[in-house]
């Protein structure tokens, strides 16, 4: 079975305006829209056009989150996905933790991709794609916009600070995916239908023998210094003057 | 006490500016000694300019023709070898450093602390989360070694003037070749570099294609600035992916950002918290972007922008 794996995460969906909670111990979740990271969907939608161009036979979505994972995860079943697996926790996994958690899933599931997304927007660490292909001992490739499998290869190209980088890697490999790579589909209502009949799987923390759901302590989170709102001017002639004022032309 | 190495970012030829900024960062860590590591295929050039940086006790240079590109699955079993006896590991948080430094921290089997913006102490720090709406103070392990990237905008780079001693060094550890680079494709304008100009002249989607991009180019060059953009306007082809600003772009802290049809999404936003004055230009006044810009002109870029240009002498 040639199978791909796809890193789902559960997020404070894109568009919300997050908000730190009071006694600063994090941000405001209750009543929050969650969605599945944005970059996670890029990296479903590219394994399932994968498997639709005939390369690959199996899509797996992985998720380590608490109960409610469940709604994303139906969601990645109804994008197309053929099953899930919910490692159930209500804690907040680090990406060591969890780079271990798809090490050992990779042993069990034996895929030759997997696709991950170049960042999980909640905590915006860009870790675990990287931490697992070293777990792993393969080949990463950070921040892709294009992918092309051949031969038990795939030559990716990577959005890097230059430009765009070309890297050819053997399979199998780990690749965490940019925006720019595909454009996600929208679940249909059959599709969501189907999506129930789907294998989900659940499993804990202890089925891998995690202990610590991160090497850190938070202390504590505040609000970022706000920018005040500045002047506003009439036409370019007062724009210039202000800049020359400042001394910034 | 603490011992930090600095993984050097550089193109083979010329270090990056980044890596004067990681060393600003490690100096406020106190009491901390301080190295760099180079890794290339000939690295003797770039290793003379890191002993250069104020603060740098020694620079490491690990020559070796698997090093002529930078591979993370090539450099990080290096690094990880290297760093023993370091009590913390950074390296820059561009594209390079976020690549590399995780596959670091995995091999030494430690968690690892992105975008460190603040140094509270030797195992205390601030980061951004949530594209920068929060910011988290964090507690690291003081049994082991910290791995961390260090986000450029937040620190200034370390001046010159230091003469440190170079040694050679190599971590005589088997590298892999499943990983092969093939090309790299980036537009050499001749213009300032994005992540280091003082000024930064920016346009978005209000652009409407490559051709009505030019009069940014246009203005930025008189300015002396470098160009930026939204992703709106990478995505839809006006510029390359390189000028892209924001929370999956750059992180800049120019002296000057002009903003011109950009709308001021959170995600654009990010990018440019730390400008120290941020010029907005657009034709709708609500626009968020003039939430948080110094100062704020409302109306047509296409008329203002050559206007603008031209008051400019
Ligand atoms: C996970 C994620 C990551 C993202 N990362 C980034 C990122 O790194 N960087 C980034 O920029 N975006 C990013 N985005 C996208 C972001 O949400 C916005 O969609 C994007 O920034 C909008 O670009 P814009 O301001 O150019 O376009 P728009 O929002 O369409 O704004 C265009 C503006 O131009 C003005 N305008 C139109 N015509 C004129 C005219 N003739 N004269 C003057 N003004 C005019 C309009 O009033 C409007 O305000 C990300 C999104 C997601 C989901
Ligand atoms: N809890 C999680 N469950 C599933 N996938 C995850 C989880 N955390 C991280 N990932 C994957 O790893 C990518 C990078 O995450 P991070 O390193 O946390 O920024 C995400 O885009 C996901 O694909």
């Amino acid at each position: 079975m040639r199978r791909i794996m796809v890193g789902v995460k559960r997020v404070v969906d894109y568009n919300v305006r997050v908000r730190v909670k009071p006694d600063n111990t994090g941000v405001i979740t209750e009543g929050v829209k969650m969605s599945l990271n944005p970059f996670d969907e890029i990296a479903l939608e590219e394994a399932l056009r994968i498997k639709e161009r005939g390369l690959a036979d199996e899509v797996l979505a992985v998720s380590i989150g608490p109960a409610d994972t469940q709604q994303q995860l139906r969601t990645a079943l109804a994008m197309g996905a053929d099953r899930a697996i919910l490692v159930q926790t209500d804690a907040a996994v680090a990406p060591l933790p969890v780079a271990r958690i798809f090490r050992q899933l990779v042993d069990k599931e034996q895929p030759f991709l997997v696709l991950l997304g170049k960042q999980a927007i909640d905590d915006d660490n860009g870790q675990a794609p990287q931490m697992l292909a070293a777990l792993w001992d393969r080949p990463q490739a950070v921040s892709c916009s294009k992918i092309d499998i051949a031969d038990g290869k795939a030559t990716v190209v990577r959005e890097v600070d230059a430009g765009l980088e070309t890297l050819e890697v053997e399979l199998p490999a780990v690749m965490s995916v940019d925006l720019r790579l595909n454009e996600p589909r929208y679940v249909k209502l059959p599709d969501i239908m189907k999506a129930k009949k789907k294998p989900l799987d659940t499993m804990s923390l202890g089925d891998f023998g995690i202990g610590e759901a991160s090497p850190f302590r938070n202390v504590r989170v505040e609000p970022p210094p706000q920018r005040t709102k500045g002047i506003m001017v009439k036409d370019v002639g007062e724009l210039v003057e202000t800049l020359k004022k400042k001394g910034l032309v | 006490m603490s011992r930090i190495l600095i993984v050097a970012e550089h193109d083979g030829a010329k270090l990056n500016p980044s890596t004067a900024k990681c060393v600003t960062c490690a100096k406020q860590v106190a009491g901390a000694s301080i190295d760099v590591l180079v890794l290339a295929a000939d690295g003797a050039s770039v290793a003379s300019q890191a002993a250069a940086l104020a603060g740098v006790g020694k620079v490491l240079l690990a020559d070796n023709p698997a090093n002529a590109e930078p591979l993370a699955a090539v450099l990080a079993p290096q690094v990880a070898k290297l760093a023993a006896g370091y009590t913390h590991v950074f390296g820059p948080s561009t594209t390079y450093g976020k690549d590399l430094m995780p596959r670091v921290a995995a091999l030494l089997e430690v968690g690892q602390l992105s975008d460190v913006m603040a140094v509270d102490g030797p195992h205390a720090f601030k980061r951004p989360i949530y594209a920068g709406n929060a910011v988290l103070s964090v507690e690291a392990p003081q049994d082991a070694v910290l791995v961390a990237t260090v986000r450029v905008a937040s620190f200034e780079a370390a001046a010159t003037g230091g003469s440190a001693a170079v040694e050679k060094v190599d971590a005589g550890v088997p590298l892999p070749t499943h990983t092969r680079f093939v090309s790299r494709s980036g537009a050499t304008t001749g213009r300032p570099d994005l992540q280091s100009a003082a000024r930064v002249v920016a346009g978005g989607r209000a652009l409407g294609s490559a051709d009505g991009f030019k009069i940014i180019y246009s203005l930025a060059d008189k300015l002396g600035a470098a160009v930026g953009a939204s992703r709106a306007a990478v995505d839809a082809g006006y510029v390359p992916n390189d000028l892209q600003v924001g929370q999956t772009g750059k992180i800049i802290a120019p002296e000057l950002y002009v903003a011109i049809g950009i709308s001021g999404a959170i995600q654009h936003m990010t990018g440019i918290k730390d400008a120290r004055t941020i010029v907005a230009i657009n034709k709708d006044g609500e626009a968020p972007i003039f939430e948080v810009a110094d100062v704020g002109l409302v109306g047509d870029l296409f008329a203002i922008v050559p206007e603008f240009e031209k008051a400019l002498g």
